[in-house]
């Protein structure tokens, strides 16, 4: 069958490749791309572990299809990092221990990330209804909430 | 009707691996040309921190920076055996094998540096920085990779140990039932507080308070961090965790883990801990590890709280909604502990 050509932004860079008929966003981003950093938990929408944002809007990439983000901006956890300088979150994260196993983490990251660029002072509320689409099962939340609000205060001094 | 408010408490005494044939891990210690170490396990990090704990217990004991050392948990199939990580054994008995395989590497890396140093091997100590002095001459040195690089490019001497850790299998004497099937006890007491819904049966976790007993704990950042998410699996297991439908028929039951129920971030509660430490004697400096032990006080704590809310007895867990509802029913209402006591007076 016919491999559809998609061209669109990864993190900042143009990207093209080939995707199968009918394949979602995850598999098209860790095979056809090499982006490894979403993760694959269910395949069915309900871990949150393949969490990107898509024109700045998180999205569950296992239930986009790939042929979707042709021309859009796809964000994922790969591109937090500049170089050698950690995001915000990611320091945040580490700090504060928030994660385990860390199979979580990457969509954990994008989602708090959508979260503080649409507010950056949010609550504790705030942070919990961001991340309940993403599940853990190791830390018990705490930890992970904890860095969010860390990293939104400490952009809030900045 | 209307939300009761529950206090529940537990106490455990928690036994740290287990006694199925006797219990044994290894650990391969070896030096790298570039001076540095690795750490063959077995032994899985599964998120708990085996890896940065036997690390740094490997770099205590070689008596070389943390930096230096590579703890290689890839492949159990080549790698020097291990039962495994579970019944909270990893600290104890991996830990306890790594010190054994760096003493018998560091042996040899003071050998070699003696060597060159033409010094007495017995006279020579580590600063932990990646250097090796004679004591109390700290200007008659050499660094742990120039010893390493000798005994592997002059000498020709594997900078390299060995190490087991084994609780023998302790057969029960079959007069008196006897066995001594643990050398090495953790413990814990957990306060729980909840609200108890008397019409809908739902619980909600209010405040935990708990004391751990844990050894010395090797790395108190990774503790916390497994007692809070041990806690929160606790929890899940007393209140949310199961298969099985709340309406007769299975075909409603979950099938796979999307439909198993396991509280979010929204259903947590503040938990405060603390941490007695209290090094024990067989333990690698000290460390028994909270392993599963951070998980297991919930449970009964949480059994209790419901009982002195609304006075329902559950035995069989997850205490569900349904569970709670029909006790009230059969008891004729609701009945809390607390009022009981204040009408007793
Ligand atoms: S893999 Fe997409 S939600 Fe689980
Ligand atoms: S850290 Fe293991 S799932 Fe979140």
């Amino acid at each position: 069958m016919a491999r559809t050509p998609i061209v669109f932004m990864l993190n900042g860079s143009e990207r093209a490749s080939f995707a199968d008929p009918g394949q979602n966003l995850l598999e098209f981003l860790r095979r056809g791309v090499g982006d490894l950093s979403p993760k694959y938990g269910c395949g069915q929408g309900t871990c949150g572990a393949c969490t990107v944002t898509i024109d700045g809007e998180t999205q569950l990439s296992c239930l986009t299809l790939a042929e979707s983000v042709a021309g859009k901006h796809v964000q994922t956890a790969a591109g937090l990092a500049a170089g050698a300088t950690l995001h915000p979150l990611q320091e945040a994260f580490m700090e504060n221990f928030a994660a385990q196993c860390g199979y979580c983490t990457p969509g954990m990251l994008i989602s708090a990330k959508a979260l503080l660029d649409r507010n950056p002072t949010p609550t504790r509320e705030d942070v919990v209804e961001a991340i309940s689409g993403n599940i853990c099962r190791c830390t018990g939340y705490e930890p992970i909430i904890e860095a969010i609000l860390a990293a939104a205060k400490g952009r809030a001094r900045a | 009707m209307g939300v009761h408010r529950g206090r529940g408490f537990a106490a455990i005494n928690y036994p740290i691996g287990m006694n199925l044939g006797g219990d044994p891990s290894q650990a391969l210690v070896h030096s790298n040309p570039d001076g540095k170490f690795t750490v063959a396990l077995s032994s899985i990090d599964l998120g708990q921190g085996m890896k940065s704990v036997t690390r740094q217990i490997a770099a205590e004991t070689l008596g070389v920076p943390v930096a230096d050392v590579y703890v290689d948990t890839a492949d159990s199939d080549t790698g020097p055996h291990c039962m495994g990580s579970f019944a909270s054994r990893g600290t104890h008995r991996v830990g306890n094998a790594v010190i054994q395989a760096a003493q018998e590497a560091r042996a040899v890396m003071l050998e070699a540096a003696a060597e060159e140093l033409e010094v007495n091997a017995a006279d020579l100590v580590t600063d932990g920085q990646g250097n090796i002095h004679v004591n109390g001459a700290p200007s008659r040195s050499i660094t742990t990779m120039a010893a390493c690089q000798a005994a592997q490019f002059k000498q020709g001497r594997t900078v390299s140990g060995r190490g087991i850790f084994l609780i023998p299998l302790s057969e029960v004497d079959a007069e008196t039932g006897e066995m001594t099937p643990v050398s090495c006890f953790a413990h814990a007491a957990l306060l729980v507080e909840i609200d108890v819904d008397d019409e809908t049966g739902e619980v909600t976790v209010r405040d935990m308070q708990s004391a751990y007993e844990l050894g010395r704990a090797l790395n108190p950042k990774l503790v916390e961090q497994q007692l809070v998410g041990g806690a929160w699996m606790g929890m899940s297991h007393a209140l949310w965790e199961t298969t099985e439908p709340y309406y007769p028929d299975r075909n409603h039951g979950p099938v796979d883990f999307n439909h198993y129920l396991m509280p979010g971030p929204g259903d947590i509660s503040p938990h405060h801990i603390s941490v007695l430490e209290r090094p024990a004697p067989d333990g690698p400096y000290g460390g028994k590890g909270p392993g599963e032990m951070c998980a297991n006080p919930v449970l009964p704590a949480v059994a209790n709280a419901v009982y002195d809310a609304v006075g329902v007895r559950i035995d069989e867990l997850p205490i569900t909604p349904e569970k709670i509802l029909r006790g009230i029913r059969a008891n004729g209402g609701v009945k809390p502990r607390q009022r009981l006591a204040r009408g007793a007076r």
